[in-house]
């Protein structure tokens, strides 16, 4: 996480330039509203990546289909409290649900991330898992026994017949989940891309540049996880599942990294009247967190690092090197993209003649603690989560003694 | 029901006038009993508004504009604007665009203050202040975007705030293309001009109307016939601000130069 | 029972309580007047009616002060609202004894309109604060209600200073205003009125500029027939800094 300290360091220029209109002297959406598109993002991703398995059948991603699925939960948990600090009154924000403005990109929010949190996101791990649940109501003793006896839901019947219905439905949901993840972070960009005020913001493509980062971040995020987690558990990674993940953070890259550069020479043959202050923005406030982090850093290096690792001639221990410091670099640039959009947006004053700052707090609820707290939050539910639903039981037998043997010692 | 232009075209000259005779003639209990009269008439006719029968906007003549900054300042009193620097529901803008170069645009303290000299070195091609206030937009995109029905068109014309429903979102604020609206800092909720709908539906005119030194700025109806805004529009040519985001305003400007933005 | 898989029961139950809640959410948070003129809460325009009023305007003010209304009423200041000097008067207004307004009395106020700015209109009376009689309060020549003049000005850029802030530094810098321009004797206390005559054609400038002319030798000579005979001189050069394209 040492790169949202970095960034906004670098980032803060002193001064102003030009005219910026009075009332936008201060930035009004802060490092939260950074932080928001990031985790949803990954959340899409993470999503996105499990389904691949599910629907399409890629078996090699097995391995990390449940952990995929949880690390969503995770990060969708967390995703919409950046939002609610923000707020100038979180105690009002139910009325989003209450008195939702159909005309307003942001209303439907609250439904959308209520619709994909438990109908989706919900239903398809409580269906998945529901077989191992109630074996676990049953094998565990204490108060553990009557935790899984709950979430069983009373639905305790794991016939042959109940299981195959659960896979049915837990694929009925997956089918309706895909949109639906589309639909989530396509979403979180149209918040932006509908913003005809704001020159930077208003593309068409926005809402697709942020699905296809979505899931990159996604894919490198699950890399990392299945990375960290299985050292953590001291046991063998799949190669097969890494060289596929590899792949697909690849081809995702390549996807987006395209929209993004059509998206920037359409701008710049166009060279509407914004032109001049956007370019003026991008070479001096947004140089380091734009052309350095998120176009060479967090683009170019990882791909070529992919290109190398995933097809050429390399030892399995440096491949797996490679794609570690590639999904990190990865975050890095989707962290600088997300806070290119958000915070370069506001940087310009829509007078077109001036440029402000964005200088980070590090404290308060706004600030630079915060920020890190909600990032590493997920984290620390996700480390929760699988203590309550391990998702490595799809392993072999031999291999859930080695994890077993290797937790005990671990505690 | 009594308007704004029936005010300006009536003055209340006669009203006092008709005071002035009462004291002259009628013994003074009688007057006081005769005033009670008249304020009662008074409050029955300013009794019901009614908003259907109104459609407010404002014209801004350019070319009368002296920056004095009397409406931003009054404004602030008048709307209790935070006095700290950032915050305007108006403020005025000075242009100075010299014979070569890019136009240099300030407007410190939204120009209460006064502006710093122009450098000596600077040929000046033409420069001229220009008032900004909210554009009461009819089709506002802040009220569009508005996630829980905060801000609002009233049937008068005028968008509207709703201090105790926003949730402080500032969605508004991004989305409004003339930089009008800003978070208060106290209330937590955005706030933003209201063309002083407290005066204006007590028949009284906006607060920067008001104070305008030299009448650069002109309130009234869009629909009414013989008002000081037809009169401003027929003598004009009129501009709005930034008219291809088609936000429909209903600010109109008279000598607006191409530069402003 | 059999047929519906045992599963789908606990599911439909949460979520018919999650339904069921958002449905009395709704009836019981949203104030009933939400919607009716419009996606908003009517009571709204309400609440923005009843804000209390800082200004009384100046309507208010001439009520009783029809003294001074009169005086403004025949002077440049009748359109300038009392407020913009004294401050907000509401106060005033309700509780006359208890409040009094503030009248500026000093040197700092009333430059804020007539103090020297090149952005202002041509012709809005202004003055340079630093030179116009340093030291002495406004109010001691000129009465704020009706300020008249208390002489007629001396000099062109007492009101034209943009213009001759730029023709100080040009070429017609000795040239006197009165060289191309007449006026009549009203002008310089009713300006409206009576306006400065400008110059109709060329020969106004031939007078030093044509070729054999003798009266300004360092005068550069053209033959203005030849020079152009479709245009008048100003509508290419500005006679208040000639060299300036």
């Amino acid at each position: 996480m040492l790169y949202s300290i970095i960034f906004p360091l670098l980032n803060s220029m002193p001064g102003l330039s030009g005219y910026v209109f009075p009332n936008e002297y201060e930035l009004h959406w802060s490092i939260l509203i950074v932080i928001y598109p990031y985790l949803t993002g990954l959340v899409a991703g993470a999503f996105i990546l499990a389904s691949l398995e599910r629907v399409f059948k890629v078996s090699a991603l097995k391995p990390i289909y449940r952990l995929s699925l949880l690390t969503a939960l995770s990060f969708m948990i967390i995703a919409p409290l950046p939002l609610l600090a923000h707020l100038g009154h979180p105690e009002r924000s139910f009325e989003m649900f209450l008195t939702p403005h159909t005309a307003s990109a942001m209303a439907m929010f609250g439904f959308v991330y209520a619709w994909y949190l438990m109908v989706v996101l919900l239903l398809e791990i409580w269906f998945d898992y529901r077989k191992d649940i109630v074996i676990w109501s049953n094998e565990k003793k204490g108060i553990v026994k009557y935790f899984y006896k709950l979430l069983t839901l009373g639905a305790t019947d794991i016939s042959e017949k109940a299981v195959a219905f659960d896979h049915k439905i837990g694929r009925v949901i997956t089918i309706i989940g895909i949109p639906s993840a589309f639909l989530l972070h396509g979403y979180v960009g149209f918040i932006f891309g509908s913003i005809k005020a704001n020159p930077w913001w208003s593309s068409v493509l926005i809402p697709i540049v942020f699905l296809f980062s979505a899931i990159v971040s996604g894919i490198a995020l699950m890399l990392l996880v299945y990375m960290i987690t299985s050292m953590v558990r001291w046991t063998t990674m799949s190669m097969k599942c890494l060289n596929k993940l590899a792949e697909f953070l690849l081809y995702a890259m390549l996807i987006d990294f395209s929209l993004e550069t059509l998206d920037f020479i359409h701008r710049l043959y166009e060279s509407e009247e914004s032109i001049s202050i956007l370019s003026e923005m991008i070479s001096s406030r947004l140089f380091i967190s734009l052309i350095i982090t998120q176009i060479i850093i967090g683009s170019l290096m990882p791909m070529l690092g992919l290109v190398f690792a995933r097809f050429g001639k390399l030892p399995d221990e440096l491949r797996r090197m490679i794609y570690f410091i590639s999904a990190i670099l990865v975050q890095v640039g989707i962290f600088s993209t997300r806070w290119n959009v958000v915070i370069g947006g506001q940087l310009f004053s829509k007078s077109l003649r001036g440029l402000t700052t964005y200088k980070l707090d590090i404290f308060g609820i706004e600030g630079l603690l915060v920020s890190i707290a909600l990032l590493i939050a997920p984290i620390g539910i996700l480390w929760v989560l699988t203590k309550i639903l391990p998702p490595w039981n799809e392993m072999g037998k031999v291999q859930k003694e080695v994890a077993k043997m290797s937790a005990t010692e671990s505690v | 029901m009594k308007t704004i232009t029936d005010k300006l075209i009536r003055p209340e000259i006669e009203r006092r006038a008709f005071l002035k005779n009462c004291s002259k003639t009628l013994p003074s209990l009688l007057l006081l009993v005769a005033s009670f009269d008249v304020q009662q008439l008074m409050a029955k006719e300013n009794g019901v508004y009614d908003p259907t029968e109104h459609n407010y906007a404002m014209g801004i003549n350019i070319k009368k504009c002296i920056g004095c900054a009397r409406c931003a300042d009054a404004c602030k009193s008048e709307n209790k604007v935070p006095r700290k620097p950032h915050f305007f529901r108006t403020w005025v803008e000075r242009y100075v665009i010299p014979e070569e170069g890019e136009p240099i645009v300030d407007s410190p303290n939204g120009g209460i203050d006064g502006y710093p000299e122009i450098s000596q070195k600077l040929h000046i091609q033409r420069t001229f202040f220009v008032p900004k206030l909210c554009n009461h937009c009819v089709k506002a995109p802040c009220v569009q975007v508005c996630p829980v029905g905060a801000t609002f068109n009233t049937k008068d014309g005028v968008v509207l705030v709703d201090p105790k429903w926003c949730v402080g979102c500032r969605y508004c604020i991004q989305a409004c293309p003339y930089g009008a609206r800003y978070l208060h800092p106290e209330t937590n909720v955005a706030d933003k001009c209201t063309f002083c709908y407290h005066r204006i539906t007590d028949g009284k005119l906006p607060v920067c109307v008001e104070v305008c030194p030299t009448q650069a700025r002109i309130f009234g109806e869009k629909g009414q016939k013989s008002s000081p805004l037809r009169r401003f529009f027929r003598f004009n040519e009129i501009h709005t601000l930034k008219p291809g985001l088609n936000t429909k305003p209903k600010v109109y400007y008279a000598g607006l130069d191409g530069e402003v933005i | 029972m059999s047929k519906i898989p045992q599963q789908i029961i606990p599911i439909v139950i949460i979520l018919m309580i999650v339904v069921g809640s958002f449905i009395a959410a709704k009836n019981i948070f949203v104030p009933s007047s939400f919607g009716e003129q419009g996606h908003f809460r009517t009571e709204a325009i309400q609440e923005n009616m009843d804000l209390e009023q800082v200004y009384a305007g100046a309507d208010a003010c001439y009520d009783c002060h029809d003294d001074v209304a009169e005086i403004k009423s025949d002077s440049y200041h009748k359109g300038l609202s009392c407020e913009v000097c004294h401050g907000p008067a509401s106060q005033h207004v309700e509780a006359p004894d208890e409040f009094i307004p503030d009248a500026p009395r000093g040197r700092g106020y009333c430059p804020l309109c007539h103090g020297y700015n090149p952005s202002r209109p041509s012709g809005f009376p202004q003055i340079n604060p630093e030179r116009h009689n340093p030291g002495k309060a406004c109010m001691s020549c000129h009465d704020p209600h009706n300020p008249l003049l208390p002489h007629a000005p001396e000099e062109c850029s007492a009101c034209h200073q943009e213009i001759a802030s730029v023709k100080i530094v040009s070429h017609h810098a000795t040239l006197p205003c009165t060289q191309c321009h007449t006026i009549e004797k009203g002008h310089k206390t009713s300006p409206k009125f009576s306006k400065a005559h400008k110059p109709i054609d060329n020969s106004t400038c031939a007078y030093c500029h044509e070729k054999g002319s003798t009266i300004k030798k360092a005068a550069p000579k053209i033959n203005v027939e030849l020079h152009s005979d479709r245009y008048l001189c100003w509508d290419c050069h500005y006679p208040h800094y000639p060299e300036a394209f």
